[in-house]
């Protein structure tokens, strides 16, 4: 009965991983790569690696998405490309 | 250049698909992963060191070596990000807030200074006025989050956690603390020189660890031999050295990630920022 949330939560990550790399704005892009990790760390919950999980939503979903938004800050919003 | 790229990405990306092929089930018992090591792992390790998660145990005592090098590349980041981006030259303009009128005073030349006493605070050039909500918010969750992150690394041995995520969460709150008041409420409490004091002093206390348990005669790491340094029972001296080395990752991690945020949102000035 596992296997349709294991799907659906795949499917969630790679339209976050598409969008992503394709939205413009990088402030977007923080906000994006955040929802990715946190559905990365539901995944690894899902298979039970739960030690991973924590990991993944402490550093991945808080602490990068942190770093990011920082460097946009003193940096650009916007693309060049 | 673009479709060039574009056609790499794909082929990079369908070879790895196709090597995926070859990789067992997951949780197939008959992969090599799970027929030899960790058999031994599930039957030895609760009578061998008294830690009920396997996870813990593998991280900080079967493969200790491994994460005493994880924590030292930790440490390397929050070094280089200190010697890339920090910036120790004065800044020309400085801004100065009159706090009973609200006026903003525009300084240009860094010699001048402002004779008049507690009435004039030092501004952020791109200032905005802290919310109130947020800023109660953060007050009344900083010290939950402190705590959770204590429990965290305390009780890595039993559940789910340890060093790297329980100092993680510590930073965290300490970055929390920077965002919803300023950065400066975060540099006058929690010093550059306490941040990079902790972040070498974590790696040592992991090292020291070790090197403790070779001068008392065993292996480097060999929490075993720690049984007369430390009051507990022998059975237990294993679990209690792996806390001993959760606490210096913990440490370490906590201290690195707030000196990574102060320098980026700097620019290694340590003066303003998100």
């Amino acid at each position: 009965m596992l296997w349709p949330i294991d799907l659906i939560v795949l499917t969630f990550v790679i339209f976050c991983a598409i969008a992503a790399i394709t939205v413009r704005d990088l402030l977007g892009t923080a906000i994006l790569f955040s929802a990715y990790s946190f559905l990365m760390c539901l995944l690894w919950a899902v298979m039970g690696a739960v030690d991973v999980a924590f990991t993944e939503a402490s550093v991945g979903a808080g602490v990068s998405t942190v770093f990011l938004v920082a460097a946009v800050f003193r940096t650009s919003r916007r693309t060049k490309d | 250049m673009k479709f060039f790229g574009f056609v790499i990405v794909c082929l990079t990306g369908g070879l790895l698909l196709y090597g995926t092929m070859d990789l067992p089930d997951w949780g197939d018992p008959g992969s090599p992963a799970s027929t030899h090591l960790s058999d031994y792992y599930i039957e030895h390790i609760v009578e061998e060191t008294q830690v009920p998660n396997l996870v813990t145990a593998v991280l900080a005592d079967y493969r200790g070596y491994d994460t005493m090098f994880e924590t030292a590349v930790v440490f390397c980041a929050g070094l280089a990000c200190f010697l890339l981006l920090r910036d120790f030259r004065p800044k020309k303009d400085r801004y100065f807030r009159h706090v009973p009128t609200g006026v903003m005073l525009h300084f240009k030349n860094p010699q001048t200074r402002l004779i008049a006493g507690n009435e004039f605070e030092h501004m952020d050039k791109d200032w905005v006025p802290s919310d109130m909500i947020i800023k109660t918010v953060c007050r009344i969750l900083i010290p939950f989050i402190q705590i959770y992150a204590l429990y965290v690394v305390a009780h890595g041995d039993f559940s789910p956690g340890g060093g790297f995520q329980g100092g993680v969460i510590f930073g965290s709150s300490l970055i929390l603390m920077a965002i919803s008041y300023n950065l400066k409420t975060l540099v006058k409490r929690v010093t550059e020189k306490f941040l990079s004091v902790f972040a070498a002093l974590g790696v040592l206390i992991y090292v020291g660890l070790g090197v403790a348990a070779m001068l008392m005669g065993g292996h480097f790491l060999d929490y075993g031999m720690l049984a007369p340094l430390l009051p507990s029972d022998p059975g237990h001296i294993r679990a209690l050295g792996m806390l001993g080395v959760e606490i210096g990752v913990g440490i370490a991690v906590m201290a690195v990630m707030v000196i990574i945020y102060i320098n980026i949102v700097s620019e290694g000035r340590h003066d303003e920022g998100l």
